[in-house]
């Protein structure tokens, strides 16, 4: 036992000595780290993979990327994409703030982006977070006018502060709207894989069109896909969320909720490569299009004029101030239920 | 000296310890290779890179480790159950509870105790609070007669679930929006093994998440390979196992043996959070059971049970997780996906299809052989 303590030791020492790596500067490369999701996951990944695509097809600089299976990778892929010579690595969603944090500090020479993340502090770090509370506002206010019922649904993915803060802004927005109107809410599950079964969105969804609910929004990833179809089939209404998912099902997508973080990962890149990359938090909100609503020709039919024109008045509002929308992450509360 | 496997002629032992895992390992790495040949790049190079991924590469071999770690406790403890007879596939939830007790402990003490005191209560408060979330499936199982299968899974998502709340609630760590708790105080946390190496004198040893509980692995490996083969406890529990009738006919209360070893094994896997928790991520994140709970019941079936099995099978699971990163990142076309596929194949012909070639190989030994070597059977 003591020797093969001893040979492991020797072995781990020998092994995984000689790290001293000097990433190579000089020439521009960028690097991108997708979370759990996936590249290809309908939805915040897919997003960003998005943005790097539009950069790549642009500048025809290729972007080399990564998509963690798991928490550990996190940070063994940064530090891998910095020793193969990174000079911009931007992280994916604030699971990788703790591990992007610890390798900005570690390289000071390199400039690193995450998204979703505004509480760090690291001078080569850039951060974009979004007020994704301001958005839902809108879409709330569009779903309390459209409602016949009286009753506008909420489907969230995983029960995170995050997901409560896309349900609190629609709630105020439909309040807004409408006192009266009557607001239904359900989160998908309490574990990841909550972001993608689209059967239990499906099935939630009818719940809530069972108790009166004729305009649903989702905020759930892949199981949002279950949540637009429920509600096509039902011949009722669902509000798509963080890219422009009007399409899916069109006359049956009231809205999307947008949220462009495709435009932080195309920015990220383009200004490391202009040598324009400044450290610092980006909260994007209305006033910065960062967060946004969709109105495109799968929907044009179903947004009447008063309906836009008093969308586009609280927007104006919000970014002057005159609204305050109150995000659920300041406090963990809600002041609507 | 030999053991019987049927009809056809028995294997003689060297040949099942070391050549029959040999060709297992060369079919899969040979089937991989069509796959990779299939998506269009150079089998050599993508198998070399698994390989070099897991061992050579700065740091690697500690992330080798530090997924072993993982695979270590969590088929222990599905083995222990399992010499019972008793299919534990709760893993996962008892991980959590075990990282749920180090937070909660470690958030109420704070960098009060010294590290001398507060680390061994970190392994023990680990242990505990695993051992409690399987002994109620076990108390069912025991005298209430519910199937510790579908009640062991049950509990997975009530852990879950209780993880959540709690991580997204009372526990978070203010300021931020992750699921997750404040960072542990220096007393309370599993060193990682660079930076141990680091104070010894050995300055380029990369860093990775491999932390000392490895070696807290190392000796469950030991204690339970005493528990099982070495003690009374042990004697009683492959005794219900393998009739639990005969047992209770013998005097060994059984419904009392069956607590013991959900005890048991609920502790083995309530320690695997030393790693991820007290070692790797130095504070509770959610899911940081990561599916290592499940992925624990191959690692044991493997490993045969045995904890030098089990201790090789970590490896290699430790070694394909590891390798399969590198692979991904190496290869572009190879996408993370292709990489379980590749990794899937290997655990299928070494694991699952473990003695397909066992006949054919007996009996090719057979004639080979002079018949001298084999006194026992003979062939037929």
């Amino acid at each position: 036992m003591k020797t093969f303590l001893l040979a492991a030791a020797t072995a781990v020492a020998t092994v995984i000595a000689g790290s001293a790596f000097a990433a190579s500067h000089g020439n521009f490369k960028p690097a991108v780290i997708y979370d759990m999701g996936g590249k290809f996951d309908k939805s915040f990944n897919e997003s960003v993979y998005n943005g790097i695509k539009r950069f790549s097809d642009e500048t025809g600089i290729e972007v080399m990327e990564f998509e963690v299976t798991n928490e550990a990778q996190r940070e063994q892929a940064m530090r891998r994409m910095v020793q193969r010579g990174a000079t911009v690595v931007l992280g994916v969603g604030f699971g990788q703030a703790d591990a992007i944090n610890a390798v900005a500090g570690d390289n000071p020479d390199v400039n690193f982006s995450i998204i979703d993340v505004n509480w760090l502090n690291q001078p080569n770090l850039r951060q974009y977070a979004f007020k994704e509370h301001e958005g839902s506002y809108l879409v709330g206010m569009i779903a309390a006018s459209f409602s016949k019922s009286g009753t506008v649904g909420f489907v969230g993915g995983m029960d995170i502060p995050l997901i409560r803060a896309f349900e609190c802004g629609y709630q105020q927005g439909a309040r807004a709207a409408n006192a009266d109107i009557n607001l239904l809410g359900n989160m998908t599950g309490t574990t990841p894989a909550a972001w993608n079964d689209p059967a239990k969105g499906a099935e939630l969804t009818r719940s809530q069109i069972d108790r009166g609910a004729d305009v649903i929004y989702q905020a759930a990833g892949g199981t949002g896909v279950g949540v637009i179809q429920a509600a096509a089939d039902a011949g009722k209404y669902s509000i798509g969320v963080d890219s422009n998912q009007n399409h899916m099902a069109p006359g049956s997508v009231l809205t999307s909720m947008l949220k462009r973080v495709d435009v932080a990962a195309y920015n990220t890149m383009k200004d490391a490569m202009e040598g324009n990359f400044d450290a610092g938090v980006y909260n994007l909100g209305l006033a910065e299009n960062g967060v946004g609503w969709a109105l495109d020709e799968n929907n044009a039919a179903l947004i009447s004029d008063e309906m836009k024109a008093a969308v586009e008045d609280a927007a104006a509002k919000i970014i002057s101030g005159e609204i305050m929308v109150h995000d659920y992450r300041a406090d963990n509360t809600c002041p609507v239920s | 000296m030999f053991k019987s496997l049927g009809t056809p002629p028995p294997l003689p032992r060297w040949a099942e310890v070391l050549l029959l895992p040999l060709i297992n390992i060369a079919v899969a790495f040979l089937a991989c290779a069509v796959v990779i040949w299939a998506l269009g790049e150079n089998p050599r190079e993508v198998l070399w890179t698994l390989f070099q991924g897991p061992f050579l590469y700065p740091g690697n071999l500690g992330y080798t480790l530090y997924y072993a770690t993982n695979f270590i406790f969590t088929g222990l403890a599905v083995a222990v159950a399992f010499h019972a007879k008793l299919f534990n596939i709760g893993g996962e939830g008892q991980v959590t509870l075990g990282g749920l007790g180090v937070g909660l402990l470690v958030m109420s003490l704070g960098p009060t105790l010294p590290a001398i005191l507060m680390v061994p209560m970190v392994i023990l408060v680990s242990a505990a609070f695993g051992a409690l979330w399987a002994l109620i499936p076990g108390y069912l199982q025991a005298y209430r007669g519910s199937h510790i299968v579908i009640t062991t899974i049950m509990f997975n998502f009530i852990a879950s679930a209780i993880m959540v709340s709690l991580l997204s609630g009372p526990m978070m760590q203010p300021g931020q929006m992750s699921p997750q708790t404040p960072p542990f105080p220096s007393n309370a946390v599993l060193h990682k093994t660079h930076d141990v190496l680091h104070w010894l004198g050995f300055d380029q040893v990369a860093n990775s998440p491999m932390n000392l509980s490895f070696f807290v692995a190392l000796l469950a490996l030991v204690g339970t390979w005493m528990l099982i083969w070495r003690t009374r406890l042990g004697y009683e529990i492959r005794g219900i196992g393998n009739n639990p009738d005969a047992a209770h006919y013998a005097g060994i209360r059984v419904p009392r043996i069956v607590l013991l070893t959900m005890a048991i094994s609920g502790a083995l896997a309530g320690m695997m959070a030393l790693n991820e928790v007290a070692g790797a991520q130095q504070r509770v994140i959610l899911n940081f059971s990561g599916q290592y709970g499940f992925v624990g019941i191959a690692v044991a079936l493997i490993g045969r049970n045995h904890p030098v099995g089990i201790l090789l099978a970590s490896l290699l699971f430790g070694a394909l997780y590891q390798g399969g990163t590198e692979i991904d990142f190496n290869y572009q076309s190879i996408t993370r996906e292709m990489v379980t596929l590749i990794q899937g194949l290997i655990i299928l012909f070494s694991g699952a299809l473990y003695y397909m070639f066992d006949p054919w190989l007996a009996r090719i030994l057979a004639l080979i052989l002079p018949r001298k070597a084999n006194p026992e059977g003979g062939p037929s």
